[in-house]
């Protein structure tokens, strides 16, 4: 049954983790929450990325693809996010 | 570097994302969370450029990474610093379908490399494709439809839509077993996705303009779960983790709006609105002859004695730009020893939360931002109720008439207030299509005009006052 086992467990908890954390996070800040969660969501960069090194054309090819794609979610995440978060700081 | 390692730089990359969406529950945290959230990345990043399979591939394979990272951080830096925070929905919709797309990418690329696959790596190669391809064509559509580019607004209904939807989502699925089945037939696996990129469409082309918010949260779920889902594929922890989190986010705001909204998931999909408008009173018998239309110098009267003013922003606010006129407004108030909070609905921007980012945005500060049910209860002690470019969401037939298109869906209760003061260009209705007695009400005032002139209008008569 090789890594599935350990793998649902681990998804499982993450789910878990999520709604406990993401339910606290008041609707003020929703729509950062949104963008945020974007640019984390952007971790499928790891595997691009290794899949861009590869030898085969057509891998590199979609590896590369998705290379941009991810970075997209990435940088323009975390940035747009910043922003965001930049006007609810408190003015003194 | 050794894959223990790698792997134990993504357990600390996972543990930042954690810690930055912890940070997001107070606006005093969040800035410091987000940066956590991008540590946690760039760890991930530097971790896999070290890892055996990228640095130990060669000069080329570096070459490729770079180039991509360039073209796709240039592109998102852009995005990022250029959008207007009006078009945050926009933003969020491109941003959902990328990731999407990057999920159905990836899992590709691993399973078409793959000499000897798992049933693991197949089952989930095959929700990679299904889930990403979904997302990035539903992204695309939520996407024009908000910028309003090729599709209109209103829902696209065409005969037998729900059955052809149901096959093509059936087709995708039998084209997926066949692959688990058989993993030789690699092919297939562009048949699953571009049966699911015509299923992507079909599923938000019913989707109406006024349900984008939705719409925007469903697909953030599904994005984060087709990225879990290549977790599986890639036996990695990291996109698991992540996956799992930014899914639970999305549903949560699914859930939120939904109840914002009083409709269900699937009546939101499917674009049907409840029941039909004529079952409510016509326009004619609610306004008739009982609307009261005030200058900006009577409204400006009102404000000598007002000691509480609460100001209740809908979307017209934002189309009108007059968030910086409201805020002078409320300065104006604030310094002759007048009260001023603002009413935010769950749903008076185009996507959760971002009323909230507009009002920001022009410098109110977020503590005078109140959450519907922390002051619906105080709408009775407010002398006045100032409401600019929000209609549905202060109708307050959705609390008395059990057979009204929005009976039930919660509302602030501005008709509570000692007087309410209405800023709308004229009587048409909102999204809902029906007449809002709210507008004839005894202690309304309705005040005809553009949003920021109107607030502008009003400035000037309460300092000539």
């Amino acid at each position: 049954m090789d890594a599935l086992i350990p793998l649902l467990t681990i998804f499982m908890l993450a789910v878990f983790v999520g709604f406990e954390i993401i339910t606290k996070v008041p609707p003020l800040l929703h729509t950062p929450l949104m963008s945020g969660s974007n640019a984390i969501s952007g971790i499928t960069i790891i595997g691009a990325m290794v899949a861009a090194a590869s030898s085969s054309t057509l891998t590199t090819a979609l590896g590369f693809s998705a290379l941009v794609l991810a970075a997209i979610n990435v940088v323009g995440g975390f940035l747009v996010t910043h922003r965001m978060l930049e006007m609810f700081r408190k003015k003194d | 570097m050794d894959s223990a390692l790698t792997n134990l730089a993504y357990l600390a990359a996972s543990v930042l994302f954690i810690l930055g969406i912890k940070g997001l529950t107070h606006p005093r945290t969040a800035v410091r969370g987000n940066l956590y959230g991008a540590t946690g990345m760039l760890l991930a990043i530097i971790a896999t450029l070290a890892s055996r399979e990228v640095f130990g591939a060669g000069v080329q394979g570096i070459g490729v990474i770079l180039a991509g990272v360039v073209i796709g951080g240039g592109i998102g830096a852009t995005l990022a610093l250029k959008i207007q925070m009006t078009a945050m929905p926009q933003m969020v919709a491109l941003l959902n379908g990328f990731g999407g797309g990057a999920s159905v990418f990836v899992a590709g690329a691993v399973f078409l490399d793959a000499t000897d696959p798992t049933t693991r790596m197949t089952v989930s190669t095959v929700v990679s494709g299904i889930i990403g391809s979904v997302t990035f064509f539903g992204s695309l559509v939520a996407f024009d439809k908000l910028q309003g580019l090729v599709l209109p607004g209103k829902p696209i209904h065409f005969a037998g839509q729900q059955f052809v939807s149901l096959l093509i989502g059936l087709g995708a699925l039998g084209v997926g077993v066949m692959i688990v089945t058989d993993p030789t037939a690699t092919n297939l696996y562009w048949v699953v996705v571009a049966l699911a990129s015509i299923a992507g469409v079909l599923l938000t082309i019913p989707v109406g303009g006024a349900d984008m918010p939705v719409a925007i949260a469903l697909l953030n779920s599904y994005s984060g779960l087709a990225a879990a889902s290549t977790g599986f594929v890639l036996d990695n922890n990291a996109l698991i983790i992540t996956g799992s989190l930014v899914g639970a986010s999305g549903l949560i705001l699914t859930r939120i709006m939904c109840k914002a909204m009083n409709r269900s998931v699937t009546n939101v999909l499917t674009g049907a609105i409840g029941p039909k408008a004529e079952a409510g009173a016509s326009a004619d018998e609610v306004y008739g002859g009982r609307v009261k239309s005030a200058s900006p110098e009577e409204v400006a009267m009102l404000f000598d004695m007002a000691r509480r003013v609460v100001i209740v922003p809908g979307y017209g606010l934002a189309v009108s730009q007059a968030q910086h006129s409201v805020r002078d407004l409320a300065n104006l108030l604030e310094s002759q020893g007048t009260e001023v909070e603002f009413a935010i609905h769950p749903v008076a921007g185009r996507m959760p939360g971002h009323m909230n980012v507009l009002l920001a945005e022009a410098n109110i500060p977020y503590d005078k931002l109140r959450e519907m049910d922390e002051i619906n209860p105080t709408f009775a002690q407010t002398d006045v109720a100032i409401v600019i470019g929000a209609n549905d969401v202060v109708n307050p037939v959705a609390n008395t008439d059990p057979s009204s298109p929005i009976a039930g869906m919660p509302i602030l209760e501005v008709d509570k207030a000692r007087t309410v003061v209405v800023i709308k260009r004229s009587l048409n209705p909102g999204f809902a299509g029906i007449p809002n007695p709210l507008f004839a009400a005894d202690n309304t005032l309705m005040f005809f005009g553009d949003g920021k002139k109107a607030v502008l209008d009003l400035i000037s008569a309460i300092k000539e006052a």
